[in-house]
């Protein structure tokens, strides 16, 4: 396992040179140097748009392009690139695979979702559910803040066709018992889709051994641009739906009235991609293992156990999640009492903290917890327990301010 | 100024005009979807003149202090008045200028005063 030496990122990542403490993890990650440098790479070198030209540099470009869909593949475990699909991001990704799904569905048919959902996870379902004729049923938290993946089989009816959830809570960091989830679902002939977002970024994922249908992730948590996200697909579903958004480079012949497609995984992929950052995402994916996911995983989960230890010696600071810390994986959540989650992230920010307040777009989530909001941090691999200190610092200085 | 002075912060620890009116003549929800807060405005009209209002609800300390500081400046202060008020006005009752996020908080309060104009019958 690597050890990582916080000057060495310093000379990576500009900006944590900049004095902030940057806990918003969750929400995007920072981007080192490498990744920028490959997006200008394309941009003033070999600028072309892919699989359209004959010219060499559209070659290259598709070339580079291409390369980074068999290291997406390599990375998450698929057993064929034309299982990757590049989106804007997990949100995109998400609906694409609602979308998707929802071609197999009929009026009286039900989906299961979690109350742990990301509102990226329930949106796009309710959208369906309304159009569709379909019904939403919810895997609910139990006292202990869990998810019981036995709760499926009292959900379960002949008309049950989808378990759709997150793998890592982005409100609470809780990840949910992923495994036994998909197994369950898929015993019962259930299709299946994960949200990936939270988990991707932080432990080692191999999708073909996780099972699930379609797992959805983004670019721009792990370190790669925003406007990139991946829908991961089992290839003989694909192979049986029908594309959903039209356009250039997913046919393969065009009449006025009917047009036939062209191969996975381009015919999910209408017009043109976000070429440069799909190349950055490559470079950002090569960093990342050139790092360990590993040493990723061992990094964060680390950091995310001390600041929980270090938080919850405080009396006046709730943390919220399941009763079990050990299940939080890179997010913490909490309130603090008498001051609203919103002042005390202004407050931090004052001392150049970043953390997020708010409903962390999981409104459900808030609602068992009985709270409008709470304060979130997350971590990544380049913050250190220095930065937890100078949090739980600057949230005691909040209070005496607010209380 | 510093966004929590000392007059932002003796609002939202002791707010004037917390509380409801059982005889208000319009009852006003607001709703922040960024940060869940709630706001419950209760205004009672003399004429065309705000006689008297109240409001309920938690929030930030920024909409709280709003609130508070708002509610105390509107009491007699006509309907035409009250529609002439602008975001300035706001951030000059709070002395503080407000970036995108945090006025969204001080708004709330205005919203509701002018819906609750706007619902008067």
């Amino acid at each position: 396992m690597n050890t990582l030496s916080f000057s060495q990122l310093q000379q990576e990542f500009p900006f944590l040179k900049n004095g902030w403490t940057y806990l918003d993890n969750a929400a995007t990650t920072q981007k080192p140097l490498c990744v920028l440098d490959a997006e200008r790479e394309y941009y003033t070198t070999y600028c072309a748009n892919v699989h359209r030209g004959i010219y060499t540099l559209s070659e290259q470009a598709t070339e580079h392009f291409e390369q980074v869909r068999e290291q997406v593949r390599k990375f998450i475990g698929a057993r064929s690139s034309s299982e990757i699909i590049f989106t804007s991001g997990t949100t995109q990704s998400l609906n694409l695979a609602a979308r998707l799904i929802a071609q197999r569905l009929n009026v009286g048919d039900k989906i299961i979702l979690t109350e742990a959902e990301h509102h990226a996870n329930l949106i796009p379902w309710q959208l369906i559910a309304k159009e569709r004729g379909v019904q939403l049923q919810f895997l609910q938290f139990h006292e202990d803040g869990q998810i019981h993946p036995e709760d499926l089989s009292t959900l379960m009816t002949k008309k049950t066709k989808v378990l759709a959830c997150t793998h890592i809570s982005n409100a609470s960091g809780y990840m949910l018992p992923i495994q036994k989830l998909i197994d369950s679902a898929r015993e019962c002939g259930l299709f299946t889709i994960i949200d990936a977002a939270q988990s991707v970024p932080h432990i080692p994922i191999d999708v073909t051994k996780l099972g699930a249908d379609m797992i959805a992730f983004s670019a721009h948590k792990l370190c790669g641009p925003t406007g990139v996200g991946v829908l991961y697909g089992r290839k003989e579903l694909l192979e049986q739906v029908e594309p959903v958004c039209g356009g250039g480079g997913m046919i393969s012949e065009v009449q006025l009235t009917s047009s036939t497609w062209t191969d996975l995984p381009h015919r999910l992929e209408p017009g043109t991609p976000n070429i440069a950052g799909v190349i950055g995402f490559g470079m950002a994916l090569q960093y990342v293992q050139t790092i360990g996911m590993n040493t990723i995983q061992h990094t964060i989960e680390k950091l995310t156990q001390y600041a929980l230890k270090q938080l919850s010696s405080h009396p006046t600071i709730k943390l919220l999640g399941p009763k079990n810390h050990s299940l939080q994986h890179g997010i913490i959540s909490f309130t603090v009492n008498g001051a609203h989650p919103h002042d005390i992230a202004s407050l931090l920010s004052e001392d150049h903290i970043a953390v997020r307040a708010g409903h962390h777009c999981a409104q459900p989530t808030m609602k068992y917890w009985g709270v409008p909001a709470t304060v979130r941090a997350s971590f990544s691999f380049y913050n250190t327990t220095k930065d937890i200190d100078r949090m739980i610092e600057s949230i005691q200085k909040a209070q005496n301010i607010l209380v | 100024m510093n966004l929590y002075h000392e007059e932002i912060l003796e609002h939202y620890r002791h707010p004037h005009h917390a509380g409801t009116l059982p005889d208000a003549d319009v009852i006003q929800e607001e709703h922040n979807p960024l940060c869940g807060d709630k706001l419950t405005f209760y205004v009672k009209f003399s004429h065309n003149i705000i006689s008297d209002v109240k409001f309920s609800g938690e929030g930030c300390a920024i909409s709280q202090a709003t609130a508070s500081m708002l509610t105390d400046e509107i009491i007699g202060m006509s309907i035409e008045e009250i529609k002439k008020l602008t975001t300035k006005d706001i951030t000059n009752l709070l002395g503080v200028e407000l970036g995108p996020t945090r006025l969204k908080c001080a708004l709330l309060s205005l919203q509701g005063i002018t819906r609750a104009i706007h619902h008067k019958k």
